[in-house]
């Protein structure tokens, strides 16, 4: 008895360090956070468009019926890192032939317009989230993010934080390429 | 040339602590007393060697020297210098390098104070101090290289996070240390003990004051830490229960349980292999920590950099270390025991119990910590356990352990009248129920849990001051006769008396400030008020002003009660540009009642600069000072406790025949 309660604690000791090994996979990331959206239909939501930029508004319909996956960007002209992804969606479009849609987050029409004027629109549809509610709805945690939507809808990818640098942005080629492998090779 | 100075003295201590692993401990199973002596030159040489390291560093950092990659990712030649010095040990090398720095410095502290230690024993400790040495001297120098050199150099470095630019912080992470690594020498002289076979009241004598100054430091540093995150932060909480926090208090509450089990082991000779167990499992706790921290294993608002390769060689550190003593422990530990029975009412149950609660709290915050692993591994789920997990499971470990740590001073040794003690402590029972009634009539409702915990810290402080008025005899005889027995009370008592008191003055201002805490967020344009807490709070608007290294929004509140004016609340937001971080500087009035708590929160995104709208976050927490007032009492006491004279002379001597050693039983 004395003898087994002595080695307890190397043995509490022994699962413990099983399990930390096992946590130093370097494919692990503690930080990720699984989206809960992946394989589901996208949400609900309907936003006007963004007044004076000529593209139309965006909501569920126009992603629901495609013959190709399209990219759901969430930005804002207040973000700076989106300053720096914008260059990337814009090399996609033009290079890629992605077809881009874009959700204008807690932002004022008229310094979207202004930002947009300056860099250029990318952008296929741009839907005005004055209020967040399309945010929450897609559950976003920071602007900005990016999603790969299926031609019928449903939801395939999803990045946190801006796809700059090259690590990033393989990462998100990657998912395209496998997600136009599943849903059509597109234009 | 000076970098390189450092690399190599590192690399000349790592050569020594190689020599001292191998020469004191042979010595001393050879009985070769030059050979144990040795001990003490090399880990002088040690401390000295990587002082020079530290030094060498430290120097790259003053003068910014940009050739060296660990200050052009650390430092900036603007920025202040006593936060030029602090890089030192604001990145991973840097604390690395800080760490085995204190580790050295607790062996060579041991060398030349513990006079008193027999050889063999000194000799064993010193050996184990240098295993752990050698582990992290060559862990630094193959994977953390802090000398590495850049080519061509950077015009200038790229800042330090601004968040990290506070006094607070500065010294934050040098006293948490010193308490991490502290208990290292204890798990030395454990597993030396355990080496040699025996334990006695001797042995826990000796290793009393290392233990209770690592313990010190560790307290003020975890306070120091809480301090930072509620001033620097605006995050307006002290404690998260965040994993990194969590590593740090798990040595501190298995040290707390150390201490106390010492001393049964130093007056008693008993609990000797769970002294021994709980002087191991402190420092695997305070070296789980640094892994947890250094790994990335688990997310954190502070991790350093992540990389799972340096994960890698701590975690097979940890295996050799832990591993290695704990097995020792479980051959070992079963042929050691004895020592003085006791009646389940005595001093010692009391300390039993303590221990208990003390370790199934640890256990607690342990698993808390470690449960989001234990689901991804098993179940792919990510969740993460949060404050109501460990407030709700921590706190009902803790009350019962307030309560007793009343009654405990009274009992005595061996066998006690609980009775009697009862009988003495009626008064302050009643006085603890009249309190959280009092405190009932003043406050607007709140849980009762939190009644109930004031009673209990009434209950805790009254009955330590009882105590120590009993022994004085303070009021039973003339006030100058008690003064006089106050003074001649050993420094251990008054130290316990102060610590006891301390932690019930810190939870006061635990419950104070998480009961009874108002917080309002609003969105305002200038010339609005908020009321909260009895306080009328005018928003002015906020200007701009320029720092030496940011730019910052300033905001002005008028602070107002019942119509006379209190003060102006000036909470900032920084922004610096060559870190590209914005940091809260939140305005507070810190009264000994409770602190107004001003922040501001970014501009609202909808135009907030035209209309001149902020968001602000106001909060009045009660009490809160009584939470860093008490830290500062337990340190007090500790620090009281450590200058007893039976710390310091009176060196106890073993008994003088040498037992045979102990054959392990079956």
């Amino acid at each position: 008895m004395k003898r087994f309660l002595a080695a307890t604690p190397i043995l509490i000791a022994l699962v413990l360090g099983a399990f930390f090994l096992w946590g130093l996979n370097p494919e692990r990331d503690p930080n990720a956070i699984p989206s809960v959206l992946i394989s589901q239909p996208v949400p609900e939501f309907d936003l006007a468009a963004l007044d004076g930029v000529g593209v139309p508004g965006l909501s569920q319909a126009y992603l629901t019926d495609n013959p190709a996956p399209v990219v759901v960007n969430v930005f804002a002209s207040w973000c700076v890192p989106c300053r720096a992804e914008h260059a990337v969606l814009t090399q996609m479009v033009e290079r890629d032939g992605v077809r881009l849609m874009g959700i204008n987050y807690k932002d004022k029409p008229e310094d979207a317009r202004a930002w947009l004027e300056d860099l250029g629109n990318p952008y296929e549809r741009i839907g005005s989230d004055l209020n967040g509610r399309a945010g929450i709805e897609w559950g976003i945690s920071g602007v900005p993010e990016t999603f790969i939507v299926s031609g019928d809808g449903t939801v395939l990818y999803r990045y946190v934080g801006p796809v700059v640098g090259p690590d990033a942005e393989e990462k998100f080629a990657t998912a395209l390429t496998q997600a136009r492998a599943i849903n059509g090779a597109g234009t | 040339m000076i970098p390189e100075i450092g690399q190599f003295a590192l690399a000349l201590a790592l050569a020594i602590a190689l020599v001292q692993s191998v020469l004191p401990i042979l010595g001393a199973s050879r009985g070769d007393l030059v050979w144990m002596r040795s001990a003490r030159a090399s880990a002088l040489a040690q401390l000295v060697f990587i002082g020079i390291a530290f030094a060498a560093l430290m120097r790259s950092f003053t003068v910014s020297d940009f050739t060296v990659r660990n200050v052009v990712e650390n430092s900036h030649s603007l920025k202040p210098m006593l936060f030029k010095i602090a890089g030192t040990w604001g990145s991973h090398e840097g604390s690395l390098l800080l760490w085995v720095l204190i580790l050295a410095a607790f062996g060579a502290g041991v060398a030349l104070l513990g006079t008193n230690i027999p050889d063999a024993l000194k000799a064993r400790t010193l050996s184990v101090q240098a295993w752990i040495s050698t582990g992290f001297l060559s862990f630094l120098l193959l994977t953390s290289n802090p000398f590495e050199r850049v080519f061509p150099p950077p015009p200038d470095g790229n800042d330090l996070n601004p968040l990290l630019q506070d006094v607070g912080l500065a010294m934050h992470p040098p006293l948490l240390y010193f308490g991490y690594v502290g208990f290292s020498i204890v798990f030395s002289f454990a597993v030396a003990a355990l080496i040699e076979g025996r334990v006695d009241a001797a042995w826990a004598r000796w290793v009393r004051p290392w233990t209770l100054a690592a313990w010190m430091s560790l307290t003020a540093g975890i306070a120091l830490g809480s301090w930072w995150a509620y001033y620097e932060l605006g995050w307006g909480g002290w404690w998260f229960w965040d994993p990194v926090e969590n590593v740090s208090f798990m040595p501190w509450l298995l040290g707390t349980a150390l201490l106390h089990s010492a001393i049964v082991t130093e007056k008693r000779d008993a609990f000797k292999s769970w002294t021994i167990l709980l002087a191991i499992l402190t420092f695997s706790l305070s070296l789980l920590g640094t892994f947890i921290v250094r790994s990335g294993l688990l997310t954190s608002v502070h991790a350093f950099a992540v990389d799972p390769e340096r994960g890698l060689y701590i975690l097979g550190l940890l295996g050799l270390s832990i591993g290695g003593s704990l097995t020792l422990y479980a051959w070992r530990a079963p042929s050691m025991e004895g020592g003085g029975l006791f009646a389940p009412i005595s001093r010692e149950g009391g300390l039993l119990i303590n221990n208990l609660l003390l370790v199934v709290a640890t256990g607690t915050v342990l698993v808390g910590t470690l449960y989001p692993l234990f689901t991804e591994a098993l179940a792919d789920q990510k969740i993460s356990v949060g404050p109501p997990f460990f407030n709700a499971s921590f706190i009902p470990i803790m009350l019962p352990l307030l309560m007793i740590m009343a009654v405990g001073p009274f009992l005595s040794w061996k066998r006690a009248d609980l009775k009697g003690v009862f009988q003495r402590l009626r008064f302050v029972a009643l006085l603890s129920g009249l309190a959280a009634l009092a405190v009932w009539y003043l406050t607007e409702g709140g849980p009762a849990l939190a009644y109930l915990s004031i009673a209990i810290a009434t209950w805790l402080l009254l009955a330590t001051l009882r105590e120590w008025a009993t022994r004085i005899r303070l009021f039973d005889v003339p006030f100058a006769q008690a003064f006089r027995r106050a003074r001649n009370l050993p420094r251990a008592a008054h130290g316990m008396t102060l610590a006891h008191a301390g932690l019930a003055v810190a939870v006061f201002g635990f419950v104070g400030s998480s009961a009874w805490k108002s917080e309002e967020i609003v969105f305002v344009q200038p010339g609005a008020e908020i009321a909260i807490a009895g306080f009328d709070v005018r928003f002015d608007g906020v200007e701009q002003l320029q720092g030496p290294n940011y730019t910052a929004d300033r905001g002005t509140l008028v602070v107002m009660r019942d119509g006379a004016f209190i003060t102006i609340l000036y909470p900032e937001r920084r922004s610096y540009p060559v870190a590209q971080s914005t940091t809260t500087e939140s305005a507070i009035r810190s009264t000994l009642a409770g602190d107004l708590y001003a922040s501001l929160a970014e501009p609202a995104a909808e135009g907030a600069a035209q209309s001149g709208a902020w968001t602000l976050r106001i909060l009045y927490e009660p009490l809160v000072n009584f939470i860093w007032i008490g830290s500062a009492l337990l340190v007090l006491g500790g620090g009281l406790s450590l200058s007893d004279r039976r710390l310091r002379v009176g060196a106890p001597r073993r008994s003088a025949t040498l037992k045979p050693q102990a054959t392990p039983a079956e």
